[in-house]
């Protein structure tokens, strides 16, 4: 048996592994994005991104193309999560936590409420963003779709790491995730940094939600529920302050998972989400810092 | 005196039912180094954040003219009122670099700004070396070095200086307070520093304001509270 270790198929899977990943990687980083500023994760995270993607699909059924509409999609969801911090969030921005949690709570029924409302159930379906042909690489064959997911979805994470590196707004909006007080001193306008930050966040949710409907034959409303049961995982195991943490957490997550439905045969795919879940309670546990986070420091 | 760059009249401000300020009245001069003591509680604090707009305030303040009475601290800031606050609001998660650059959030210009940072750098040599560096990695003495050379990256006509000598070794304190006063010797910009240290803020200022529980009970030169014994006994405590 261990003679006999198939290397093309481990290959295969862990880039089979890495795709689902980077697409959970892009809604933990929106998670992280929102906790670091607010100080909560956003239950209505993985809502917010099917109904983005929602918007996906009835622009690509009134014509558009699959990109055309995933430009429009992000540039839309980036104005959404802007308004709903500015309606939802603001009013209870120096609420306790408790109750900002329940309000993202309150947000994921409305959502979800809010998109069975407009669209109808029906079998419905987003076009492949990619070529479904396979492609050869040092003699193993990849999914080119595969590939393409693994390059956006990392793409995205990479656009989103230099505006916070390399852009005056960007440093901005992290001093004022870090110390709101002493950035409102150096003429700062920090609530709208949080509204920034949620129409990011929104904007890497649309990325993740157009990222996996292709990949199903039909979904629905609850399309990134479990998505975002994976992201949260991937999150916490990076560390939920890091976004980098987020990344690597959701990277490592996709392979883990893949590779134990693989090759463990009893968990198979059921069991994906209770591993996921178990490594959400193990990290806890552990080290409730993640990989990556630090220590907690409580706000004041 | 100098033409008053800041006037406070009758001020009051509370922290939701707890009044802080009960009335204070002062003023600070174009390029005049103003010193505000008082025992813990005095409303020293609060006064500062009165004039930044970080405290729900009532009264009249005027500055360069204007009133700032209902202005946000973004607004005071981008009218040139550094803030420099109380445990000296280190960014910790940032660099040396990018709380510089942060500074200067309001400015466009930014062939000055980048003449700026070497000119602030200029007087404070501990942060040159230091530029990469987490700020959170700092010490004590550096990190209100970097909170006061963030504050001079806007190019303020006021500072406001709250407890800078708080958790420092003496040494480190007089070297800020001389850095300070040379800026307001030099570059001429107005100081209104808040302090404990009673000798050391009245050697380091013109004039100054002695508050208890929130209003002004003595007012005069720096140089004649500091000989006065009755002043020095009932309220400054040495």
């Amino acid at each position: 048996m261990l003679l006999a270790f198939d290397w093309t198929q481990l290959a295969q899977q862990i880039v089979i592994g890495l795709s689902s990943g980077g697409v959970w990687a892009t809604l933990a980083v929106a998670l992280v994005l929102i906790y670091r500023s607010t100080g909560v994760v956003n239950f209505a995270q993985g809502e917010m991104a099917m109904f983005s993607t929602f918007i996906a699909w009835s622009l690509v059924h009134h014509g558009l193309s699959y990109w055309g509409a995933f430009f429009l999609t992000v540039a839309l969801s980036f104005l959404g999560g802007v308004t709903v911090e500015r309606v939802v969030i603001k009013p209870v921005e120096r609420a306790p936590v408790l109750t900002v949690v329940i309000v993202t709570l309150g947000l994921f029924f409305l959502v979800n409420g809010a998109a069975r409302w407009l669209w109808s159930p029906e079998v419905r379906s987003l076009p492949n963003a990619f070529s479904t042909r396979p492609i050869e690489i040092a003699g193993v064959a990849f999914s080119i779709q595969d590939l393409g997911t693994i390059a956006v979805s990392l793409g995205a994470v990479a656009l989103l790491w230099l505006f916070f590196r390399f852009t005056k707004l960007g440093l901005a909006s992290r001093a004022a995730a870090v110390n709101p007080e002493a950035t409102r001193l150096v003429g700062v306008r920090v609530s709208w940094m949080l509204a920034l930050g949620w129409g990011l966040a929104a904007a890497m949710g649309a990325v993740s939600g157009m990222l996996t409907a292709p990949a199903l034959a039909s979904f629905d409303q609850n399309l990134m529920q479990p998505v975002l049961l994976y992201a949260f995982a991937g999150a916490v195991l990076g560390g939920l302050d890091s976004p980098l943490g987020a990344v690597v957490g959701s990277l490592l997550l996709g392979v883990l998972i893949n590779l134990i439905g693989t090759y463990v045969d009893w968990v198979g795919t059921d069991l994906r989400l209770p591993v996921a879940l178990a490594v959400i309670l193990g990290v806890l546990l552990v080290k409730p810092t993640g990989l990556l986070g630090r220590a907690e420091v409580s706000r004041v | 005196m100098p033409e008053a760059l800041l006037e406070l009249e009758d001020v009051t401000a509370r922290y939701g039912p707890v009044t802080a300020l009960h009335g204070v009245s002062l003023r600070v001069g174009e390029g005049e180094a103003v010193a505000v003591l008082g025992a813990n509680g005095a409303g020293k604090t609060t006064t500062l954040r009165a004039i930044s707009g970080s405290v729900r305030r009532a009264g009249r303040i005027a500055y360069a003219g204007k009133s700032i009475a209902r202005s946000s601290p973004e607004a005071t800031t981008r009218a040139g009122i550094a803030h420099v606050p109380e445990g000296r609001g280190t960014l910790t998660d940032l660099t040396v670099r990018e709380n510089l650059r942060l500074g200067a959030y309001t400015r466009r210009d930014r062939a000055a700004i980048k003449q700026d940072e070497e000119r602030v750098l200029g007087y404070f040599p501990p942060l040159r070396d230091r530029r990469d560096q987490r700020a959170g990695t700092l010490s004590g003495g550096e990190q209100q070095m970097l909170a006061l050379a963030r504050a001079l990256m806007l190019r303020p006509r006021l500072l406001l200086l709250d407890e800078p000598s708080l958790g420092l070794a003496p040494i480190v304190v007089a070297e800020i307070f001389r850095i300070v006063g040379e800026l307001n010797e030099r570059e001429g910009l107005a100081v209104l520093v808040v302090e404990q240290n009673a000798a050391l803020a009245l050697d380091a200022s013109a004039r100054a304001y002695v508050l208890e529980v929130g209003r002004v009970a003595v007012e005069g030169e720096s140089a004649a509270l500091r000989r006065d014994e009755a002043v020095r006994k009932s309220y400054l405590g040495y």
